[in-house]
């Protein structure tokens, strides 16, 4: 399959003040084909938002390099739509307002940006909240309108780091689900990076797992052949889902379990 | 509490005030009674001049005069600093170059300007425009500076990854962000827009409240002075009010906005 973004032995070192750097992922290799959904999962501190911010090409990667269809990314990765965990929509717009400047930056007339924007918001299932601000929505309802910020561009390559990880349970069902619905309709590749196996599992077509950072690698590549398409609610119930769950959570527990002992011998 | 009930609170105070005021002054509780006048005055004496200068239309050319330097103070102080902070905001090595002069600057008493503003610019409005300015500018190019230094960061990520160029990021994040701390200290700056026109009309000048001001107490007129300092004082209230009406409607998007008033 023709690659949509492609990580070639990527390393990523942050300068410390008075010490080394501190590599925070090394040696990542990692394809992403056109129109499929990669989950990459790890224990918190495993440089998972940071291998996300070096495809979107927020952070350099202090080796390796970062490929668009062959190309290396140089600057930001315009091709991809960066879909943030905090809040990013600009406070002082409407919601309308902050869907179609996404298009009227790129020279599209607010007109018909305005109008498209509208036709984004129904499809996020947000009709008639188009005139609220931000801080008027709900967390749900400001991710729904995130998520039409970014797809109205049309990117080719979906960047997200977390994104329903401040909702709660039942919410993060529900935008799931939205999100496989947009998805579905045109699939565009996804690197989606979140700790919760289950939102992984339920979402991709394959999981990435993340070793115990500093110096985090890929140790696991797991294809997830459920059929699509899914009910991200429903899907947990089935006994394949369970299979792939308890194989993948056998890897990543050691992870998990490493990742707190880590943490608890540092702070001692 | 329920608004009619504040309000009546409010007007109570000023009512008490006045009556105590009143009692010091007219009659012998607290000793001769025409000794304290010329001291106080007396609520009457202070109502009948205000009554006078509205009546006669005096006050109006005053006014007018003194709301015009507080105005050009304020737009002049505030667009400079707008543009000075923003410039100065983004390259933070010529504002490290400038900070101790910037700082000093600030801390100038704005008093000892007023005569050298008098030298250079004269007599009429523009010498008060200037020390309004010195007021002014640096409560908004601090502001500025730092709504532009602490602009969200993943909004600011955001923008850029929807391929804002820095033009687009300077309009539609940076100005917004900035504009959000001038208004928000915009009650403050107007004030000391107010304050350096009629500072410097009372440290010399031939119109505006300051002068009035002046005009009286160089004649013992306390009356004047007190009357000078009531219309002082609604005068600054009702620029205050315009000043919440206005924040009402810019700063729709903001979450606290709607509880506070």
């Amino acid at each position: 399959m023709e690659s949509a973004i492609q990580l070639k032995s990527v390393d990523i070192s942050f300068a410390v003040h008075g010490a080394k750097p501190f590599r925070a992922v090394a040696g990542a290799d990692l394809n992403v084909a056109k129109g499929e959904f990669v989950a990459i999962v790890g224990p918190t501190g495993s440089g998972k938002s940071t291998l996300l911010n070096a495809a979107a090409g927020l952070l350099k990667p202090s080796a390796g390099r970062v490929e668009l269809g062959g190309q290396e990314l140089s600057g930001l990765n315009r091709s991809a739509g960066y879909l943030f965990q905090a809040d990013a929509l600009m406070p002082w717009k409407t919601a309308r307002d902050n869907v179609a400047i996404s298009l009227e930056i790129n020279g599209v007339p607010r007109r018909e940006a305005l109008a498209r924007a509208d036709e984004w918001l129904v499809k996020v299932g947000l009709r008639g909240f188009g005139d609220r601000y931000p801080h008027m929505l709900s967390g749900g309802q400001r991710k729904r309108v995130a998520m039409a910020q970014v797809l109205i561009r049309d990117p080719e390559i979906l960047l997200m780091d977390e994104p329903f990880g401040p909702l709660d349970a039942q919410t993060r069902l529900i935008m799931g689900d939205l999100l496989l619905d947009l998805w579905q309709q045109d699939r565009k590749a996804v690197m989606f990076v979140t700790h919760d196996l289950e939102e992984a599992i339920s979402l991709s077509d394959r999981v990435v797992i993340l070793s115990t950072g500093p110096d985090a690698r890929i140790i696991g590549d797991f294809p997830i052949p459920l059929e699509r398409p899914r009910d991200v609610s429903e899907i947990k119930l089935t006994p394949e889902f369970q299979t792939l769950h308890r194989d993948i959570w056998h890897l990543l527990k050691e992870q998990v379990l490493k990742a707190y002992g880590y943490n608890s011998e540092k702070r001692a | 509490m329920s608004k009619p009930v504040l309000f009546v609170l409010q007007a109570l105070v000023a009512v008490i005030a006045i009556a105590i005021w009143w009692l010091v002054t007219q009659t012998p509780i607290l000793g001769d009674p025409s000794r304290l006048q010329f001291f106080f005055s007396t609520p009457g004496d202070v109502a009948r001049q205000i009554i006078a200068w509205f009546s006669t239309g005096e006050i109006w050319y005053h006014l007018w005069i003194t709301l015009v330097e507080a105005t050009l103070a304020f737009v002049i102080g505030a667009f400079a600093a707008l543009v000075l902070g923003f410039w100065l905001a983004r390259r933070p090595k010529l504002a490290a170059v400038f900070d101790p002069y910037v700082k000093a600057a600030n801390s100038l008493p704005r008093v000892v300007l007023a005569p050298i503003f008098t030298l250079w610019f004269g007599l009429g409005i523009w010498s008060k425009v200037a020390l309004g300015f010195t007021l002014v500018f640096f409560i908004v190019f601090f502001n500025v500076y730092q709504g532009v230094k602490e602009v969200n960061r993943t909004v600011l990520q955001n923008a850029r990854m929807l391929g804002m160029n820095e033009r687009q990021l300077l309009r539609h994040v940076y100005l917004p962000s900035a504009l959000t701390w001038v208004f928000s200290s915009l009650h403050v700056s107007i004030g000391f827009a107010v304050v350096g026109a009629v500072v410097g009309e009372y440290l010399g000048s031939a119109a505006g409240l300051g002068y009035l001001i002046a005009q009286a107490e160089g004649m013992f007129d306390i009356a004047g002075v007190f009357a000078g300092m009531f219309v002082l004082s609604a005068f600054v209230l009702i620029i205050d009010w315009l000043v919440t009406l206005a924040e009402r409607r810019l700063l729709v998007w903001r979450p606290d906005n709607q509880s506070q008033h």
